[in-house]
């Protein structure tokens, strides 16, 4: 294959370059070696950070964040849950921390507006009543599969190409270049090779692995965060703890959950992270220090990211001191001229990242067209809309009178026309319609059930339409439960673990798949 | 007898908890001329599939033909599991009275003495069992034989597809098909529930109707399949007419949770159960459960105002797990909600589950519980019984993994009769 630019990596960053540079009229081809937002894109808490948070000791991250939150909220607001955040510290609290952080803002020219404990209480109600500060500002929720999906749908409408699950292998190089890269499919073994004028890294936590195929040396360093996902939302708005960067001190509204975390551990490989029980339990006893609740809500999910720091992190112990600013690298330094590689940053500046990206990568090419991302707003299509908690409801009660519509998911409310829906993009794409696939663009499976009744459900939906055959149902119920299932592992209590124990009566006990099909398990 | 706020009601033996092992636990009792409160909800028996697992796969992975082979190789390799401290004889026995009871009550089960058999899910994968309702007992023959077979849908039924199952077993079964109609009278519905299907089967012109619609699609088919629907209260009335209707072998195939045996089960369980004057059923939720040195038990059940008082010589915990509420998985550990009896139990929450939900070794928290002595009673962390009347049955027990052993009704079934003949040893 021909291509002006191949982009190396299928997150916000990778999918945001594709759609900058399609925009300029630049063509390019996306490899992703697993699926969309596999690594920190979709491994985070979906803030959009007024940049608050980095008020003390980043002020150029916190304008950053400020401007890109703004234009996001002008070109993307299909993304965006404008729902507005705090800043709330407890007794016991740094004081001085907390004297200081209007000060701060001010500085920097961010809004923030001090609040009484009740008031802070009346917009807020599970705040604790231990509340010492508040302060209000301009946080607000982003979708980030929406954000990659909608990128890359637009991209691809200007000619861009995504392959999915495809990885690349090797560089052969030139003189002072990369003249060829091999990808292999990743399930199919094949392999393709591609002839690019420019390549972009954009990789995130596995940038390194990628430069170090063309030679060049950057440092990654990872830092694990972990997040649980509850039941039900809990805040209307963001609630930041008033402290310096802790273990759960973020609570993010998502559609109908709500998500709190971090914690931060450095992890030598980006693949290797699976959220502990002792990270889980630190979350919830710290969050419930700001929202006392955490400790009784029903919690559906772990989840872990990695954030890609670049360079040696000498702020101290902690990895979240380190600089949130992104780096951006024309290996030309290194002997390869068409080579650059972004890392680091955040989601909230994942635009401006594509923008410097594209603009480098532009001057590489004699391309002088302009970055409009600024301005061009992010069309609304079809194959991000899933993502959103609550819409696939919508839809369902938005039907007409008489049409009929099967509800497949209770706990999402995702109707059959919805699966059908994504069952026919997929198939559009060259993927199978199987839960696995469908998961991914959609909320199914991620309610309080997870997938025990909904897979069996559209299991039966997808072979009576004709869409699964033979025993691939088997082994893709069995792979959909089972990623399910690990992103429970740490917060199976109460409530949870009575599900857990219900999926094993019925899909061991009773289906018994742990006997059947591919046996992988063993 | 009569409940009432003021008078205790009186009874030999208190049976808490109504799933699997407390209605089993009633029937025993009651043949063995005792007078039993059984209380509790019984909600999660709506979750059985009718299927009655005796003992499948041991050790992980490995499945067996003859279910009493296995369990001698459970006995000798795992000496707490529940089957470790009963005979096979009895547990034949305590098998042979559940069928006889439920085939008296119109819900009669089919079973080959000694024998496992192979089962067709609504998934298309094939499992063991033991013992099976007659309506699912056809199958297994059909199955055998692999004669030509349809396999019948019916539009707007949610948790269940014909195909999918015909696409899983095709290959190695030709002659079976699938085919979809609509159910007579729901005709509009976009969404049709087996509840109310099982429930139309049991009047006869919609089994007529039914059969006149599927009459046109037999083709050569020898037998004809349905998802487990045929009739709520006359399942074997619907099977044998349909059968004299379509002429060719006609079975249920088992749907996942809820469902219609689940119901059935409970159902004839009860009212069976019911017809003896000895019982008692109370199907509010035991809140306290008193042991006192007399030997005597205290039991309250019921919310506040209009508490049940009972008094009983006995009490036979027969309630369940996390889904049954017999135990509770908090962040610290697992609880016994009535007494707090100790529970066995992982050291740490870490060691709950194994990463993968597939693992065919299962998972160590399936296997906490309660840990008994060879008389079925619960013992404190000094192995002691925790009081010498307290006896223990069905899924509460530790050292069990029924989901991979597939021995959950089987133990329910056994421990119930031995936890019986224990407190008889002891009381009559």
């Amino acid at each position: 294959m021909e291509t002006e630019v191949l982009i190396i990596g299928g997150g916000v960053t990778g999918t945001g370059i594709a759609r900058d540079l399609a925009l300029r009229g630049i063509p390019s081809i996306v490899v992703e070696k697993t699926d969309i937002n596999a690594g920190a894109s979709g491994g985070n808490h979906g803030l959009l950070h007024s940049g608050a948070r980095y008020v003390s000791n980043d002020m150029h991250s916190a304008g950053e964040c400020m401007e890109e939150g703004r234009i996001l909220r002008d070109v993307a607001p299909q993304c965006i849950d404008d729902c507005g955040g705090m800043f709330v510290a407890v007794e016991g609290d740094d004081e001085n921390y907390v004297a200081d952080f209007p000060g701060f803002c001010e500085k920097n020219g961010l809004p923030c507006n001090p609040l009484s404990p009740e008031e802070a209480r009346q917009l807020e109600p599970e705040l604790s009543s231990r509340l010492i500060a508040a302060y209000q500002v301009e946080d607000g929720a982003i979708d980030p599969f929406m954000l990659s999906l909608e990128n890359i749908a637009h991209a691809k409408k200007m000619g861009a190409k995504l392959f999915c699950h495809t990885r690349a292998v090797k560089f052969v190089m030139g003189a002072r270049k990369i003249e060829t890269v091999f990808l292999e499919d990743s399930r199919s073994g094949k392999i393709m090779t591609v002839h690019p004028q420019l390549v972009i890294n954009a990789g995130g936590a596995w940038a390194g692995q990628i430069a170090a195929m063309a030679g060049a040396s950057l440092t990654i360093l990872c830092s694990m965060g972990t997040l649980l996902v509850s039941q039900s939302r809990i805040c209307n708005g963001v609630i930041n703890r008033l402290r310096p960067p802790a273990d759960g001190d973020i609570l993010v509204p998502g559609g109908t959950v709500s998500i709190i975390g971090t914690t931060s551990r450095r992890v030598d490989d980006p693949d290797d992270i699976v959220p502990t029980v002792a990270e889980t339990d630190c979350i919830v006893s710290q969050g419930a220090g700001m929202i006392p609740v955490l400790e009784q809500v029903r919690y559906i999910r772990a989840y872990s990211g990695v954030r890609p720091l670049v360079g040696s992190a000498e702020g101290g112990s902690d990895d979240r001191n380190v600089s949130r600013g992104f780096t951006l690298v024309d290996h030309g330094k290194d002997g390869v001229d068409n080579f650059i590689t972004i890392t680091g940053g955040k989601l909230t500046t994942f635009r401006l990242m594509a923008e410097k990206t594209s603009d480098m990568a532009c001057e590489k090419l004699g391309n002088k067209n302009p970055c409009v991302t600024r301005t061009e707003p992010l069309p609304s299509t079809m194959e991000g809309k899933w993502t959103e908690p609550g819409l696939a409801p919508r839809r369902w009660m938005a039907k007409p009178h008489g049409e009929t519509d099967k509800i497949l998911c209770e706990c999402e409310m995702i109707s059959e026309k919805t699966i059908d829906d994504i069952a026919c993009e997929l198939k559009k794409n060259n993927e199978i319609p199987d839960l696995l696939n469908i998961g991914k663009r959609s909320r199914l499976g991620k309610g309080p059930c997870q997938g025990a009744f909904c897979s069996v459900r559209v299991l039966a939906h997808m072979y009576d339409k004709g869409a699964l055959s033979g025993n691939h149902g088997v082994d893709d119920i069995k792979a959909f439960l089972n990623e399910r299932w690990k992103g429970q592992l740490p917060i199976f209590w109460g409530e949870q673990l009575i599900q857990a124990e219900l999926t094993e009566a019925m899909h061991c006990g009773f289906f018994d798949l742990e006997l059947a099909g591919d046996h992988e398990s063993k | 007898m009569k409940a009432n706020e003021m008078d205790p009601i009186k009874a030999d033996l208190t049976i808490i908890g109504a799933g699997m092992a407390g209605l089993c636990a009633a029937l025993f009792a009651l043949e063995q001329g005792l007078s039993v409160v059984l209380a509790g909800k019984s909600g999660s028996i709506h979750f059985a599939t009718g299927l009655m697992d005796l003992m499948g796969v041991y050790p992980p992975g490995h499945e067996w033909d003859e279910p009493f082979a296995a369990i001698d190789r459970v006995r000798s390799e795992e000496p707490g599991h529940p089957y470790a401290s009963i005979t096979n004889k009895e547990i034949d026995t305590a098998l042979e009275t559940v069928q006889r009871f439920l085939g008296d009550h119109g819900l009669p089960h089919g079973r080959a003495p000694g024998r496992n058999v192979d089962i067709i899910t609504s998934m298309g994968t094939l499992k063991k069992s033991h013992m099976i309702p007659l309506s699912m007992w056809r199958g297994v023959k059909v199955l055998e034989k692999r004669c030509p077979t349809l396999l019948m849908d019916f539009t707007g039924l949610k948790i269940y597809s014909a195909r999918q199952i015909t696409s899983v077993l095709g290959e190695s079964w030709q002659g079976l098909g699938d085919a979809t109609v609509r159910f007579p009278g729901t005709e509009g519905k976009e969404e049709v529930y087996p509840e109310h299907l099982a429930r139309s089967l049991d009047i006869y012109e919609t089994r007529e109707k039914l059969a006149g619609k599927i009459l046109p699609l037999m083709k050569n088919a020898e037998a004809v399949g349905f998802p487990a629907l045929l009739g709520m209260y006359k399942s074997c009335e619907t099977v044998r007419s349909l059968e004299k209707m379509l002429g060719v072998t006609v079975f249920e195939i088992p749907t996942p949770p809820v469902s219609v045996p689940g119901i059935r089960l409970q159902e004839i369980f009860l009212k069976g159960l019911k017809q003896n004057d000895a019982l008692l059923s109370l199907p509010e939720m035991v809140k306290r459960v008193e042991s006192f040195s007399s030997g005597k038990f205290k039991i309250t059940a019921g919310e506040s105002g209009t508490l049940k008082r009972i008094e009983s010589k006995g009490v036979i915990l027969a309630t369940g797990r996390f889904l049954g509420k017999g135990l509770r998985a908090e962040r610290t550990g697992i609880r016994e909600t009535l007494m707090d009896l100790p529970v066995i139990q992982p050291t740490k929450r870490e060691k709950w589950h194994n990463p993968h939900l597939f693992d065919p070794r299962g998972h160590p928290i399936n296997r906490a519980g309660l840990q008994v002595d060879g008389m079925f009673r619960p013992l404190t962390e000094s192995s002691m019984p925790f009081a010498p009347g307290l006896f223990a049955a069905g899924s509460i027990l530790a050292h069990c993994d029924w989901t991979r052993l597939k021995c959950g009704s089987g133990v329910a079934i056994a421990t119930a009769h031995a936890a019986v003949r224990a407190f008889c040893k002891r009381y009559k």
